[in-house]
């Protein structure tokens, strides 16, 4: 815990910081799980151990037998890899691949420059979202129905805005075309339970309270799934992805799962209540509207827009106030582009800030730091409008 | 979106960064009667989906976007947004109307 000073209010957990208790796994595995789990040597043998016991309690937590756990080497790839291997494993019936507008960059970016090489724009289809940022389940539909798809991936949840999407009719779909269903987990594993409708999953340790750097990918033994290349001779240890993580990265992955679904109900339901106090101070904000679906959601995640506002300054003002958050507006990113979850849901780009409730463990003093960002949100709001001398517009 | 009919009333936000496009249009929709058909010209990527999403916070109408390559060298293209002004712009009443859902 001494990477945040006390008096910080950390409210972008999308990236960490680890779970305490993780961070001592972490810390003696650095001794215990050092070695590389392919040697025969007593070492590299208990790194072995301490690996499979990890694969154990993290298969057991979704759900599936350990074999069909694997890993990554982040969150990103993992769900760029789960794509991959249904697009490959599909490759002689075709290689279309179907995905909201709302998913990852990590699914868009490769399946828009897919379609880009070949010439062929008809290889991605890009299902449009509502107002809430849910897929349009009758686009959806029609498009899975497609001849010549071979993959869809949607998103259990969208850690941006937090809402939660339709999986149950979404994989109905696809199963009734017969294309298998990747759902990105990446910003709900540890927050709500695991979803169950999939034909392979992703996610990244970090929304679990795990280290950065390690992804998992989980395809049951009924998927069709496979990557090019040659498969790995020791199949136990690689998985299907082939990847074999830093034992004490996956060893602090394992404890942070266990300490988190112990915890998970209670907390998801505190973060809620937090998020619902935002909510509320967001709402007596003129012209300030939160994004995202208000039901069916992360119950720690909110972001909102405020018309007139500058997202960068907003972020750098409530910085010096000692509250972290971020943003999706574009002058906030490297590409100086908005969020494409934003534009896509036609929500107002610009003034955005984007809170990410850690989880109680992580932060104990998280209802004193929602109340301060609550606290002074109206008069940061009104100081970055009058800066752009746009208070009264 | 090119009827030459309408009278169009033009806003240039070429080069500004988000969120003084919608701003810049904010301002000159005070100024305007309702039904006027204003077009902001903006450079900004973010403007694709920021006019669109202040139109509807507003209850103006949005009615298209068209882009523009550029037509002399060194200079950039710019994206035309065209909407039309509902209520009476810059009014409390107005905010009021597009306030309620």
């Amino acid at each position: 815990m001494a990477s945040t000073a006390a008096d910080r209010a950390v409210l972008d957990a999308a990236s960490g910081p680890l779970h305490p208790v993780a961070r001592e796994t972490l810390l003696a595995a650095l001794d215990a799980g050092w070695a590389d789990p392919r040697r025969l040597h007593h070492e590299g043998r208990t790194a072995r151990r301490l690996l499979d016991r990890a694969r154990e309690v993290l298969a057991t937590g979704l759900a599936v037998r350990p074999d069909e756990l694997a890993f990554a080497p982040d969150g990103a790839a993992a769900v760029r890899l789960a794509v991959e291997g249904g697009r490959y494993a599909g490759r002689r019936r075709g290689a279309r691949v179907v995905a909201s507008a709302v998913e990852h960059s990590s699914v868009l970016a490769p399946a828009r420059h897919a379609a880009a090489v070949t010439g062929d724009p008809n290889l991605f289809a890009e299902v449009p979202v509502d107002r809430l940022g849910r897929v349009d389940l009758d686009a959806w539909f029609a498009a899975v129905a497609v001849p010549g798809t071979v993959v869809a991936a949607l998103q259990h949840a969208n850690g941006e805005v937090g809402t939660l999407q339709p999986l149950d009719p979404a994989a109905r779909a696809c199963h009734a075309a017969g294309v298998p269903l990747v759902v990105d987990a990446q910003a709900s594993l540890g927050r709500v339970p695991p979803p169950t409708s999939f034909d392979v999953l992703a996610g990244d340790a970090r929304s679990w309270g795990g280290p950065g750097g390690l992804g998992v990918v989980v395809v049951p033994g009924r998927t069709r799934w496979s990557l090019p290349g040659p498969a790995d001779p020791d199949r136990a240890l690689a998985g299907p992805t082939g990847h074999v993580p830093w034992v004490p990265l996956a060893l602090a992955a394992a404890e942070a799962w266990q300490q988190t679904a112990a915890t998970r109900e209670q907390d998801a339901a505190e973060a809620s209540a937090l998020v619902d106090d935002l909510r509320l101070a967001a709402a007596a904000v003129p012209d300030c509207e939160v994004v995202g679906d208000p039901v069916h959601r992360l119950p720690h995640v909110l972001t909102l827009s405020a018309l007139y506002a500058d997202g960068e300054a907003l972020v750098r003002r409530l910085d010096r106030l000692g509250i972290a958050v971020a943003s999706g507006s574009a002058c906030t990113a490297s590409t100086l582009e908005p969020s494409h979850v934003l534009a896509a849901m036609g929500a107002l780009t610009h003034g955005n800030i984007r809170v990410t409730v850690p989880l109680a463990d992580v932060s104990p003093d998280r209802a004193r730091d929602v109340a301060r960002l609550a606290a002074v949100l109206p008069e940061v709001v009104a100081a970055v409008r009058a800066e752009l001398k746009a208070e009264r517009l | 979106m090119s009827d030459p009919e309408v009278q169009v009333a033009v806003v240039d936000a070429r080069g500004l960064r988000c969120p003084l496009p919608v701003i810049h249009l904010a301002r000159r929709a005070a100024d305007e009667e309702a039904g006027t058909v204003l077009e902001v010209w903006a450079t900004d990527p973010a403007a694709g989906s920021d006019v669109p999403a202040w139109c509807r916070m507003r209850g103006h109408e949005f009615l298209g976007a068209h882009a523009h390559e550029a037509t002399r060298p060194g200079e950039s293209g710019h994206t035309a947004y065209r909407l039309r002004l509902g209520g009476a712009p810059g009014t409390p009443q107005a905010r009021a109307a597009a306030a309620r859902p």
